[in-house]
C-alpha cells in the first residue's frame, strides 16, 4: 500500500475490512456503505452492472494494456448487456472434486487414482461409506449452494440452466442432464447409502466437515484449498483434488470467480484512483514478474498458500509464466493437486447462468434437498415445477 | 406545557425508531426499488406478486403448523411445571434457576448447540441416547416430517423459562386462604388446582396465549439457523420468506415484496388479536 502511494503521490488508500457475505453485502449495497473498491462473485456481476449499481468504469478499463487479453469465459462475467466491461475479474476457478486421501487409503482405494467417471465415483463413495463409516460423497444444499452444486453436476452431464437469446431468457432445468444429475445424487443417497446423515450443508459447514475427515468427496471451487487452510486449519496431507468427471456432449466444468468493482456514485477522480489500485493490487501479479514474485513472498510471510491451481484470468501462456516465476515459493502439496492441474485445461469452462444467477440457484436448493431427504421424490415433477418458477423469475427481469 | 416537554424525548425516540420506519415500509410496499436508483410506484403489484408466489401458501401452512405444535407443547408444559414447582416447599429457588437457565443462553448459541445435538448420524448426541435404548438413529432436522417438531422442541426449551417465571409469580399471588378454605371443604390436590389455581391464573393465561400466537407467527430464528427453511421448504416460515425476498438475492432483493408481505402479516395479526379480545371479553373479565 505504501509502495502504491509512493508511485501515486496524489492518491491516499484507506483500508477497511471487507468480506463478501451475501446478506451483509445486500445491506451495504442498499445502504451505499460499500468501500470504493469492492469484490463480488461472478454470480452478481452482470446483475449489478445491468441494474446500474456499480460505477461505469469501462472507459478507464479500455485504456489498460491487457484489455483484450482476458480469458473470454472469464471476462464475460464483467460485461454489461451491451458488451461494455465495467469490472475487472481478479481471479477465476473451475469447479473441482475434492477428496480425502486418508479415507481413500482406509477404504482400500488408491489416493493417486481418484474417480474419472460417475460410476467410479459411486463405487468409491460406497467403499468409503462401508469401510470407514464416513460419508463417501456429500453435497451442499443450503443458501443457494444446493443450486450451484446441482448446476455444476448438470453441466458435467452436458446441460445448461438457462438459454439466453437476445433479451429473452428461457429456463432449461427441466431437461435430461438435470434429471441425470439428481438421479446420481438419489442413487448415492438411497441405493448406496453413501452420503452420510447430513443433508443441510452450506459452503462453510461442508468445508468444516471435510477438514474434520467426515466427508470422503465433495465438489467445490478449484481454489478452495486456500480457505480450507485458512479457515478450517485442514491437515494438508489429507487433501486431494481432481477434475469433475464429465459425461456426454457439451459437458464442462462450471467456472466462477471474483470481480472487483467500483462503487456507484463515486467521483471520476476516485474512479481513476480505484482502477489504478485494482490494477496494482490484484492484476499486476498476474502478468508482471516483479509483482508476481513479491505477491508470492508476501503470501508466504503471512502464512498463506502459494501455488493453488486456478483458472487463468488472462490467456494460458501468461498463466504458465506466472507459475514459472513463483515456482520456488510454492508451499502447497502440488502433487496432491496433480490430477486437477493435469485435467483442468482439457475441460471446457462454462460460465454460470447469466441471468438471476443467485435466485435461480436458490430455487434449486429445495429440489436437491427433496431428493436427499425423500426416497420417493419425483425427480421429473420437481424439475418441471422448478423450471416454471425459474421462468417466472427470468420473465420478471427483476 | 411541562407535560409536552417531558413527553418530547419519548415522542422523538418512538417517532424516529418506530413510527418513521413503519410509515416508510408502508410506502415501500407500493414501490419497486433497489435502494440505489430512484424508487418507482407500482400500485398493488408487490401484493399481487406475493399472492401469486406458490411459496406463500407453503410458508403460511408451515407457520400455522409451527404455531399449533408450539401451542401443544409450549403452552401447557410451562404451566404444568410452574404448578408443580409452586407445590414444592424446599429449594424452590434452585428449581426456578434451573427452569430459567435456558433463557439465559443466547438464542443463537442455543440453536448452534442443538444443531449439534440433532446431528443425524449415529454419533449425534440425541441419537446416541436413543441408541442406549435400542432405537435406531433419527434424522431430526434432516427430514421433512421431523424437522418442524424438532424446531418446536428447541423453541419450547429455550422459551419455557420465562413463561414459567410469570406463572410462578401469579401462583404465589393466589391468596392462601382460598386453598385453606378448599381444604376445609375436603378438596384434593387436583380439585384445588382446577377450582382455585386455574381461575386465579385466568388473566395471565389469557395474555400469554395471545402473546404465544403472535410470537409463533413471527418465528424466524429457528428455521433460519437450523435449516434455512429446508429440507425442501418444510420449515419455510412467513418471516423467513420475507427475509428471502429482501436478502435472498445478493445483487438486490425485492424490498417491495418483502415489505408488502410484512404488512399483510401485521394486518392479519392485528385482526386476529382484535377478534380474540372481542371474543373472549366476557370470559376474561
Amino acid at each position: 500500500m505504501k509502495a502504491f502511494e509512493k508511485l501515486n503521490p496524489n492518491i491516499t488508500v484507506k483500508t477497511q475490512p471487507y468480506d463478501w457475505v451475501a446478506t451483509t453485502f445486500t445491506a451495504q449495497l442498499a445502504g451505499g456503505t460499500l468501500p470504493d473498491v469492492f469484490t463480488v462473485p461472478f454470480t452478481d456481476g452482470t446483475s449489478l452492472i445491468n441494474q446500474g449499481q456499480v460505477a461505469d468504469i469501462s472507459s478507464l478499463i479500455s485504456k489498460l494494456p491487457y484489455v483484450d487479453k482476458f480469458n473470454p469465459a472469464v471476462i464475460s462475467n464483467a460485461k454489461s448487456s451491451s458488451g461494455k466491461i465495467e469490472g475487472l475479474p481478479i481471479s477465476a476457478y473451475g469447479q473441482a472434486l475434492y477428496y480425502n486421501r486418508q479415507l481413500f487409503t482406509q477404504a482400500g482405494l488408491n489416493p493417486d487414482k481418484p474417480p474419472t467417471t460417475w460410476s467410479e465415483l459411486q463405487t468409491d463413495a460406497k467403499a468409503i461409506a462401508e469401510k470407514t463409516g464416513q460419508a463417501g460423497f456429500s453435497t451442499m444444499t443450503q443458501e443457494n449452494t444446493g443450486g450451484w452444486s446441482l448446476v455444476t453436476l448438470a453441466y458435467a452431464f452436458g446441460g445448461r440452466a438457462e438459454k439466453v437469446d437476445g433479451k429473452k431468457a428461457t429456463a432449461t432445468v427441466d431437461t435430461k442432464p438435470f434429471q441425470k444429475a439428481l438421479q446420481v445424487l438419489h442413487d448415492l443417497r438411497w441405493n448406496d447409502n453413501a452420503m452420510g446423515a447430513d443433508f443441510l450443508y452450506n459452503w462453510n459447514s461442508i468445508n468444516q466437515d471435510f477438514a474434520a475427515g467426515k466427508v470422503g468427496m465433495y465438489i467445490s471451487g478449484g481454489g478452495n484449498y486456500t480457505s480450507l487452510v485458512q479457515q478450517n486449519a485442514i491437515d494438508p496431507k489429507i487433501v486431494g483434488e481432481t477434475v469433475i468427471p464429465l459425461d456426454g456432449k457439451n459437458s464442462g466444468a462450471l467456472g466462477g470467480g471474483t470481480i472487483a468493482f467500483v462503487r456507484a456514485k463515486t467521483s471520476s477522480a476516485v474512479q481513476d484512483a480505484a482502477v489504478k489500485w485494482i490494477d496494482y493490487y490484484y492484476m499486476q501479479q498476474q502478468y508482471d514478474k516483479t509483482a508476481s514474485v513479491s505477491a508470492a513472498k508476501l503470501a508466504i510471510a503471512s502464512n498463506q498458500p502459494v501455488g493453488v491451481p486456478q483458472v487463468p484470468v488472462f490467456d494460458k501462456a501468461t498463466y504458465d509464466k506466472t507459475l514459472e516465476w513463483t515456482k520456488k515459493y510454492v508451499n502447497v502439496p502440488l502433487n496432491q493437486f496433480a490430477p486437477y492441474a493435469k485435467g483442468e485445461f482439457k475441460q471446457q469452462i462454462i460460465p454460470e447462468p447469466a441471468q438471476q444467477t443467485q435466485a435461480l440457484y436458490g430455487k434449486l436448493d429445495p429440489v436437491v434437498q427433496a431428493v436427499l431427504t425423500n426416497k420417493n421424490a419425483d425427480i421429473p415433477t420437481l424439475l418441471s415445477q422448478a423450471n416454471t418458477t425459474i421462468q417466472s423469475l427470468l420473465d420478471s427481469g427483476n | 406545557m411541562t407535560t409536552i416537554v417531558f413527553l418530547l424525548p419519548l415522542l422523538v425516540v418512538f417517532g424516529v425508531f418506530s413510527w418513521y420506519p413503519i410509515v416508510r415500509s408502508v410506502i415501500m410496499s407500493f414501490q419497486t426499488t433497489n435502494l440505489v436508483s430512484a424508487p418507482v410506484f407500482v400500485g398493488w403489484q408487490n401484493f399481487v406478486a406475493v399472492f401469486n408466489d406458490p411459496l406463500l401458501g407453503t410458508a403460511v401452512l408451515n407457520t400455522l403448523w409451527f404455531a399449533l405444535l408450539a401451542l401443544l407443547f409450549g403452552y401447557p408444559i410451562p404451566l404444568v411445571v410452574a404448578v408443580l414447582m409452586s407445590e414444592v416447599r424446599k429449594a424452590r429457588g434452585l428449581f426456578s434457576v434451573l427452569a430459567y437457565l435456558p433463557v439465559v443462553v443466547p438464542p443463537v448459541v442455543a440453536v448452534l448447540l442443538w444443531k449439534f445435538f440433532y446431528s443425524g448420524s449415529a454419533s449425534g448426541v440425541f441419537n446416541t441416547v436413543l441408541g442406549w435404548v435400542g432405537i435406531p438413529p433419527q434424522p431430526w432436522i434432516e427430514s421433512t416430517a421431523s424437522a418442524m417438531p424438532s424446531l418446536v422442541l428447541e423453541a419450547t426449551w429455550s422459551a419455557a423459562g420465562g413463561t414459567i417465571i410469570i406463572y410462578l409469580a401469579a401462583l404465589i399471588g393466589v391468596p392462601s386462604e382460598l386453598y385453606d378454605a378448599a381444604e376445609v371443604d375436603g378438596a384434593g390436590i387436583w380439585q384445588k388446582i382446577w377450582h382455585v389455581t386455574m381461575p386465579s391464573l385466568r388473566g395471565i393465561l389469557f395474555v400469554t396465549f395471545i402473546l404465544q400466537i403472535i410470537g409463533t407467527a413471527q418465528v424466524f430464528l429457528q428455521p433460519y439457523l437450523f435449516t434455512d427453511g429446508g429440507p425442501s421448504n418444510a420449515t419455510l416460515t412467513i418471516l423467513l420468506l420475507i427475509y428471502n425476498y429482501a436478502f435472498g438475492n445478493s445483487a438486490g432483493g425485492s424490498y417491495g415484496e418483502a415489505t408488502a408481505l410484512s404488512i399483510m402479516l401485521a394486518v392479519a395479526l392485528a385482526i386476529l388479536s382484535f377478534i380474540y379480545f372481542r371474543g373472549t371479553k366476557r370470559w376474561s373479565a
